[in-house]
């Protein structure tokens, strides 16, 4: 039980402190994890997009993948982007294993099949004739675009949460392909596990109250939107 | 110049034809009703107009241009609005879906508030501007729709079945005012609709679609009156079809077998044609023992009452003489004769009032 008293008394400190180590670990988390949001929002609502709308043979089969993507294992996604990231794999002239760099897209890789289908859901949720509806009153296609997305913002609004919650989160990939480099690609899940297993439970449970405090701001956040918003 | 001309339309889904029309026009000004069942194309057709629909062949002229160039696509649409069965409103408020083709077009803020105010008053909606679209009655919904596409003062409009899903009472007053709006904007209007009442009180011309062709098209009385087929007789309200042969014929007037009764009617036919014969219900007169004998009523048969449904004021009741046929009473005859379903009464009708459609050979 002292272990965990403690352990809150030294988060508390090192959040009030402002510790520079925790500090640089939670501003690369919320850079690496935010910039794969932002990464696979554009990719995932325009594949989603894309899908809802055209009808094209073996649809299904595609539906199907993105659904299963959703549930894509991080140490999958790790275990691949290292592979074609290692020295003399594909992608091994561009030298990316163990940066920031290869977490974002692993982390990217992640999060659109999220996206993605929650983008998916939500545009088949609209009427069907909406879309002439809009045509019919002139819009072009983007303009078109751009309204169906403005009709679908609750869900879409999810699939952020979604994306985000999911990779913030994450660590099998992260330790991966980033390799947990002090300093230089330890991210608040990464640094979680390695605190743990070295025994510091009172760092790993600071580490872990900036987490969960983040996730809960960014959800915060987001959730007043869509309430705000909600059909009352 | 017409405002639009259809010159060998064809439209396809799925390799099967779903819409052929060899020649179409549409006056400026003018308003036609497309009167049909359901599937006989009124909504591919409309759509093709609207260019919603992509279409395999044929000619689309919008005043003199052809507009099939697909950069053309967008500023066609511009020009006309279209008006669906469902709402489809926008998730905002009220005057934000009047606004929404005006904000599309990229117009001046200030000339948006006039716009939007205009029409929301022609369709007596001002007072729920600032209300949630998704808060709406369902008339109310159809009033914004049609405030919608009203406002961005389009030439010809496209309404398919607007008032389908409406209540009689919203219904009768969203028409007249529908009515008095085309009239004072003299927008060219299209209307498919499956309710001839509908059509009549909204068009100048009527046209009855199945199976993808226009089978008819006129003014009203011609349609009304003379339908050349039977499924143009039975959505101009001519409820009583039955087919026969051409027993014999003299000065004008013929006589038709049916099912082992003889029918007087009127026409140019040939001994031994089989025709199509149609009654009004409004026209059928129903008595007791044979009561109409020796009057100028050229048809009496003895009939079986099979059954009698009530239509609000009056009553329609269905008898059988060996064909069918269905006439309107008033509550006032159905309880001065005892009309009951089974009993045995005799039917009326003027030779005048059978129309006749020639069987094509």
């Amino acid at each position: 039980m002292d272990l965990i008293v403690d352990g809150f008394l030294k988060a508390f400190h090192l959040l009030i402190s402002l510790d520079r180590e925790v500090l640089g670990i939670t501003l690369l988390s919320l850079q690496v994890s935010g910039l794969a949001t932002m990464i696979s929002l554009f990719l995932g609502i325009s594949c989603g997009t894309a899908v809802a709308l055209t009808e094209f043979p073996g649809r299904n089969l595609v539906v199907s993948l993105i659904n299963a993507g959703m549930a894509l294992p991080p140490v999958v996604v790790g275990l691949f982007v290292t592979v074609f990231f290692w020295r003399n794999g594909p992608f091994g002239f561009m030298e990316l294993l163990y940066t920031p760099a290869a977490m974002v897209v692993a982390q990217t890789i992640i999060a659109t099949p999220i996206v993605t289908g929650i983008t998916l859901a939500a545009m088949q949720s609209l009427p069907k004739k909406l879309r002439l509806q809009i045509l019919a009153l002139g819009a072009t296609r983007p303009q078109m675009l751009l309204i169906l997305m403005r009709e679908a913002q609750l869900p879409l609004l999810a699939a952020i949460m979604a994306g985000f919650g999911g990779v913030i989160s994450e660590v099998g990939a992260s330790i991966m392909v980033g390799g947990n480099i002090k300093g230089y690609s330890r991210v608040l899940t990464t640094a979680t596990v390695m605190e743990t297993s070295r025994g510091n439970f009172d760092m790993a449970i600071a580490l872990s109250i900036i987490l969960l405090f983040f996730v809960f701001l960014i959800n915060l956040a987001l959730t007043l939107i869509q309430q705000r918003e909600r059909p009352r | 110049m017409p405002m639009l001309t259809v010159n060998n339309l064809k439209v396809a889904r799925g390799g099967i034809p779903v819409l052929d029309i060899p020649h179409f026009e549409l006056e400026a000004g003018e308003s036609l009703a497309i009167l049909g069942p359901n599937g006989a194309g009124k909504t591919t057709f409309l759509l093709t107009l609207a260019r919603l629909l992509i279409y395999s062949q044929g000619e689309l002229l919008f005043k003199g241009q052809d507009i099939s160039l697909p950069e053309l696509t967008v500023p066609y649409r511009r020009r006309l609005a279209m008006v669906f069965q469902e709402p489809l409103l926008l998730n905002t408020t009220v005057f934000n879906n009047v606004a929404a083709g005006l904000k599309i077009r990229r117009m001046a803020k200030q000339e948006i508030e006039k716009r939007v105010s205009k029409y929301a008053e022609l369709l007596k909606i001002t007072h729920l501007l600032n209300r949630d679209a998704r808060k709406l009655s369902g008339g109310e919904a159809q009033r914004t729709n049609l405030a919608r596409a009203f406002a961005t003062e389009p030439e010809m409009i496209l309404l398919d079945e607007p008032f389908a899903n409406l209540d009689a009472p919203s219904r009768d007053s969203l028409i007249d005012d529908l009515h008095s709006i085309l009239r004072q904007t003299e927008t060219t209007a299209i209307l498919a609709t499956h309710d001839r009442l509908e059509a009549l009180r909204l068009a100048d011309r009527l046209a009855v679609m199945d199976g993808g062709k226009i089978v008819q098209i006129g003014a009203c009385h011609e349609v009304m009156n003379h339908p050349v087929n039977e499924v143009a007789a039975s959505f101009v309200g001519m409820e009583t079809v039955f087919s026969g042969y051409v027993l014999k014929v003299a000065d004008g007037s013929f006589v038709v077998a049916v099912a082992g009764h003889a029918v007087e009617a009127l026409g140019n036919v040939e001994k031994g044609e089989r025709v199509l014969c149609c009654i009004r219900p409004e026209n059928i007169i129903i008595s007791h023992d044979n009561a109409m004998e020796g009057t100028s009523v050229r048809n009496n048969l003895p009939a079986k009452i099979v059954k009698i449904i009530p239509q609000g004021s009056f009553f329609k009741v269905h008898l059988d003489c060996g064909f069918f046929l269905a006439g309107y009473v008033t509550q006032q005859s159905l309880e001065n004769l005892s009309l009951k379903e089974g009993k045995n009464v005799t039917v009326s009708f003027k030779a005048t009032a059978v129309h006749v459609i020639r069987r094509e050979k």
